[in-house]
């Protein structure tokens, strides 16, 4: 039994509900409640329609324990609804519901959180630096980063639904497989670009100071680095100022 | 201290909403510090203001970024206080963005605690609703759902009203004591931002073949950029 075409409405209805599929988002089953809560409006098209037995089952399946990058729970999202309407066995479903949490979460945290948000901060900072007005360095952050992340919202629900449970094979799209890397040399470039752009920024007119500041960055930026994650910056960072304030107001 | 409470409203539903924007919905990061910032700044009148805690804020948070169940600090409502604490300062008053700079960092530090707490609440809920939601029930899914995200704005609320009310004040106290010139202010807080950013550019790409290259590329173009810009 192959799933059927899912209406406009349907498909839109579990668009919108994946922008909030980490609305319930817990230590216990982490975000499968958000799960099944996108996955609703397509289960109820499965026979008995809402409130049927197989409704009432599927969306029990579907919101236990689930884990994934939110930017491409659509791929589960697409893959479970297919599954569930086409009548796949259930052992099937809740073997591939506990088995694609991993990849779902390694390729999306890399493409989304290592890459595309740093690059499109990178660029909205260099456009700061550039002397870009503010409600311009904010449209070209806000534009870039989600012209982004909702298409590969959109794309996830639409390949998820189209492979279903062989959607494995949309996680080796190239787009997947070598997004990350390019973005992390974009992310770099755009680094060397946007970060000295930006401390200048905002030292603003004080510009005999920018010698001594960019060699006392990059000197605590090298220190940090060797520390290669041990030791998180913004947490000495908020001692050292709050240490700085102190010192200013009783000396 | 009435009248401060009542003038904190726009800014604390501003922050609600950006807070609500970190995790559960709709994740278009307007929470990120460039955007939260600016906007609290504009709501202040001064944008330009805002923009650039914004960016200070930003560089720090190169290097927290929200994987998963990992604990990271809640940048929305803290931009939310950082840009406004900056902005009501008269310009060029000396201290003014290494005062605003560091209650943000405190608040976000806390507002990432308040989201590990938020996340225990959920999860008790969720136990508590175990057996409507393992029979199936829609009402039980949908209703967590809209439990979650209604406490999460509460949450983002509560955070950003709370800061704002204590760091207002001593944001006040601090700058009237103040002894360092503004560029010595400024500086170090640059200096603070630029090594974190540095570091945490390192710590993202380093594991990607050939990204060392590109890296110093973007160094020799920025250093011209500074040059003729």
């Amino acid at each position: 039994m192959t799933a059927p075409r899912l209406p406009v409405r349907t498909r839109a209805a579990m668009f919108l509900r994946l922008l909030a599929v980490q609305g319930a988002w817990n230590y216990e089953t982490l975000m499968g409640n958000g799960i099944a809560f996108a996955v609703e409006p397509a289960l109820r098209l499965l026979p008995g329609g809402r409130g049927g037995d197989r409704y009432r089952a599927a969306i029990a399946r579907q919101n236990g324990y689930f884990n994934a990058n939110p930017y491409l729970a659509g791929l589960a999202v697409g893959a479970l609804a297919n599954a569930e309407l086409s009548g796949d066995p259930t052992d099937r479903i809740e073997r591939f519901h506990t088995a694609c949490c991993g990849p779902l979460g390694s390729v999306g945290d890399r493409l989304v959180w290592a890459g595309w948000l740093p690059a499109c901060s990178l660029l909205a900072l260099m456009a700061f630096g550039l002397g870009m007005r503010p409600a311009g360095v904010v449209l070209l952050f806000l534009g870039t980063y989600n012209i982004g992340t909702m298409a590969l919202r959109y794309w996830g629900l639409h390949a998820g639904y189209r492979e279903g449970l062989r959607v494995a094979s949309a996680l080796g799209a190239p787009l997947l497989r070598q997004g990350p890397a390019q973005v992390a040399r974009a992310s770099a470039l755009l680094a060397g670009i946007a970060i000295p752009l930006a401390v200048r920024g905002v030292i603003g007119p004080a510009h005999e100071a920018l010698e001594i500041v960019f060699a006392a960055a990059a000197v605590g930026a090298v220190i940090l680095a060797r520390f290669n994650g041990r030791v998180e910056g913004w947490r000495l960072a908020v001692v050292a100022l709050a240490l700085f304030i102190l010192i200013s107001v009783v000396r | 201290m009435m009248t401060l409470a009542l003038g904190l409203i726009p800014l604390t539903l501003l922050g609600a909403v950006l807070g609500l924007d970190v995790v559960s919905f709709p994740q278009a990061m307007i929470s990120r510090p460039l955007a939260a910032a600016t906007l609290a700044g504009a709501l202040m009148g001064r944008p330009g203001h805002g923009l650039i805690v914004g960016a200070v804020l930003e560089l720090f948070a190169l290097e927290t970024l929200p994987f998963g169940a990992s604990r990271y600090p809640e940048w929305g409502s803290a931009s939310v206080v950082g840009g406004a604490l900056f902005a009501v300062q008269p310009s060029g008053t000396p201290g003014a963005l290494t005062a605003a700079v560091c209650a943000a960092l405190f608040t976000a530090w806390l507002g990432g605690w308040s989201m590990v707490w938020h996340r225990r609440l959920i999860a008790r809920w969720a136990a508590g609703m175990r057996d409507a939601l393992t029979s199936g029930s829609c009402d039980a899914v949908t209703g967590l759902q809209l439990r979650g995200m209604t406490s999460d704005i509460v949450r983002g609320a509560i955070m950003t009203w709370v800061a704002l009310m204590v760091f207002v004040p001593l944001q006040n106290a601090v700058l009237a004591q103040w002894s360092f010139t503004a560029i010595e202010s400024r500086a170090a807080v640059v200096i603070c931002a630029g090594a974190v950013a540095g570091g945490a550019i390192w710590k993202i790409v380093h594991t990607t073949k050939g990204t060392t290259w590109f890296l110093l590329g973007g160094l020799a173009g920025g250093s011209l950029l500074l040059l003729v810009t």
